[in-house]
């Protein structure tokens, strides 16, 4: 009786997962085993309903690799890979720098002032994305803001905007709030009284922090990471606004294989490929999820 | 054309185009009475949009782009939507390969005849017997400049070479100003072929790696490689320098002057000779109101519409019957219309074969990012 229930409830999210997920991925799949072609859509081969099994036969014999092997002939595409990790990576450890702090102290505040901070890193939602990126621009632009303030109070200009350190900010600042939710969510579940036991053990608030507070936070730090990590590795936007031209990131790549080469193939391929690199710290935290529930 | 703010500007003219009301009877006679453009940002004065709407009951819908590649992979996607495109000259042979784009109805354009024939002549080679496109525009890409701050850096130098951007050492002294290059390889090599003497046309992998020697080591002195934004950053003085298209530059001169910020802007074609552009009116193969579309070219084939689009965009267009009724300023201004003399040293780009256009495309990633 209780598993069919199980069972039943299980097929929305497998359908979704399907329609939402696989479909358009296998439809991915295949384009990146097609060659490109000057044709509407620019690519071949295609499936020649008319000649029944026959054409679905010939179709599945054009489909080839070569597109994947051109990827790895070309260092542009591993260097491409190394730089998108790279950045994603220095912008999760920032944020994770950053947002715990914010996330511990909103959940240590009394009630009111705790919703309206929450409050507060939910805000910047409600100017629309692109424009707070513009914003940046006009903060670092060579006249702008930062140089503005800076040089009324005697300093030096800083100019690092079209940077990777423009970048950087840019995701930190983008991302932050995907970090923060997560951690306070674990932060404000906690249970009070696990602090109080470890103090009335001889628990310093310090030791107390580092010692149960920390390793029963770690499953929404991870949360939080693998939620920045992921987009912030195709992350198209930023870098082509507050990045110079050397920021080489995968998202630019994928524009010039779909728009300037005209190669769909090559653009799909380049896309299965992160896909599958970003798989592996999804498998591990699942993994660790497990271990902790199990 | 070639964008400024090409994100705010689309679709702009949907509430403009939407208020007028409908003709009696059009609707009997095509069968359509809507209309959906696909253009280059800031190309087109709205009023004529406007006038075209309340001359037909045609309701426009016009929708903007700022990049050949994005326009390009969206029409040989299929079902746009889309009644008119704007691609240019150089792209306009895949479109024609790809069947991308439909044959005109000659006889629906009764204004065809007042086009200029050696530009016809020029379009020809993209577009044999004048089948698919109308041509819009016409442009140059050059060098838009400020002049003070260029002045100051670079004393007694004429900005009248290709040789103020792309010699390491002239390039050196106006970094700290700022200096844009187009983010447009098939355009940058032309021009940088043709600085180094060799055919813009070449197909020959050898003369690309030249020209790509030749950006890499005047690459460390460009701020951005951007196709549109270095109209405003030229405009607002955050820039001294951009290898950018006519009319944008002029715009931006414009901006400046109507600002009145103190910046004094001015645009070059260098001796050395650059490349001119067409954009052209096309029908996608699956446009869904083709009456219209074909009503909509007529009416921009009319000299007096097209001397006012001219006198907005600061582009030159292709109709000969027109010149005389656009702005003396802009008529007699050889960076808008090129004198014969300049004429000699423009030259058209060709279509790239695929494997070709990987190659060229490659070699502009290492430039961009120096590696």
């Amino acid at each position: 009786m209780r598993r069919e229930r199980s069972g039943l409830a299980a097929i929305v999210p497998l359908l979704w997962l399907a329609i939402f997920f696989a479909f358009p991925f296998l439809l991915v799949a295949k384009l990146s085993l097609s060659d490109t072609a000057l044709a509407m859509p620019p690519y071949a081969p295609r499936i020649d309903w008319s000649q029944g099994l026959a054409g679905v036969r010939a179709f599945l014999a054009a489909l080839d690799g070569e597109t994947y092997a051109r990827l790895t002939q070309d260092r542009l595409y591993l260097d491409a890979y190394l730089s998108s990790l790279r950045l994603a990576a220095i912008g999760t450890a920032l944020l994770l720098l950053i947002g715990y702090p914010i996330a511990y102290g909103i959940s240590r505040c009394p009630d009111g002032v705790r919703r309206a901070l929450v409050m507060a890193v939910v805000l910047p939602f409600w100017t629309s994305f692109l424009i707070r990126i513009y914003a940046w621009i006009a903060i670092l632009k060579p006249a702008g803001l930062l140089n503005t303030v800076l040089g009324a109070v005697g300093l030096p200009a800083i100019n690092i905007l079209n940077t990777e350190a423009a970048v950087i900010l840019g995701l930190v600042y983008a991302y932050l709030p995907f970090m923060v939710l997560p951690l306070y969510a674990v932060l404000d579940r906690q249970d009070e009284s696990l602090i109080e036991a470890a103090q009335d053990l001889g628990c310093t608030p310090v030791s107390a922090f580092w010692r149960v507070t920390f390793p029963l936070s770690l499953r929404g730090a991870a949360a939080g990471a693998l939620l920045c990590f992921i987009p912030m590795a195709g992350e198209f936007v930023i870098p082509d606004l507050l990045g110079g031209s050397e920021t080489l990131m995968l998202g630019k790549v994928i524009w010039t294989e779909f728009f300037a080469n005209r190669d769909w193939p090559a653009a799909s391929a380049v896309a299965i490929v992160l896909l599958a690199t970003l798989t592996v710290p999804i498998v591990l935290f699942e993994r660790e999820q497990r271990k902790v529930v199990g | 054309m070639r964008g400024w703010m090409a994100t705010l500007g689309v679709a702009a003219m949907l509430a403009l185009a939407a208020c007028s009301p409908k003709a009696e009877g059009d609707k009997a006679a095509s069968g359509s009475t809507e209309l959906r453009i696909y253009n280059w940002s800031d190309y087109i004065d709205p009023e004529l949009l406007a006038e075209f709407t309340k001359e037909t009951g045609i309701k426009v819908t016009y929708d903007t782009f700022d990049s050949n590649e994005v326009l390009e992979t969206k029409v040989l996607q299929g079902g746009t939507g889309y009644d008119i495109v704007a691609p240019s000259n150089h792209n306009l042979p895949r479109y024609i390969a790809a069947g991308a784009i439909q044959p005109l109805a000659k006889d629906k354009l009764p204004g065809l005849d007042k086009l200029a024939p050696d530009l016809m002549a020029h379009l020809a080679t993209f577009d044999p017997g004048g089948k698919y496109a109308v041509p819009y525009m016409q442009g140059t890409i050059g060098i838009g400049y400020n002049a003070d701050a260029v002045a100051k850096r670079l004393p007694g130098v004429k900005v009248d070479s290709w040789a103020v951007v792309f010699d390491p050492a002239s390039l050196a002294k106006l970094k700290d100003c700022g200096v844009y290059f187009l983010d447009a390889s098939e355009d940058m090599y032309a021009v940088a072929l043709n600085y180094l003497g060799k055919d813009p046309n070449s197909t020959n992998p050898a003369d690309y790696e030249a020209a790509t020697a030749l950006l890499l080591k005047v690459r460390p002195y460009v701020r951005k490689f951007h196709s549109s934004e270095y109209i405003e950053a030229l405009a607002n003085g955050d820039i001294c320098v951009a290898i950018g298209y006519s009319g944008d530059v002029l715009q931006a001169r414009d901006r400046a002057d109507e600002a009145k910020n103190g910046v004094k802007l001015a645009y070059a074609i260098p001796k050395e000779g650059s490349q001119v552009w067409f954009d052209v009116f096309s029908i996608p193969k699956d446009a869904p109101h083709v009456d219209a579309a074909h009503k909509f070219l007529a009416f921009m084939l009319r000299p007096e519409v097209i001397a006012r689009a001219s006198n907005y965009t600061q582009y030159a267009n292709a109709n000969a019957a027109a010149t005389p009724l656009v702005d003396e300023a802009i008529r007699n201004d050889p960076n808008v219309y090129p004198t014969a003399e300049v004429s000699k040293r423009l030259f058209v780009t060709t279509t790239k074969d695929q494997a070709l256009l990987r190659d060229v495309n490659r070699q502009w990633t290492r430039v961009l990012t120096g590696r």
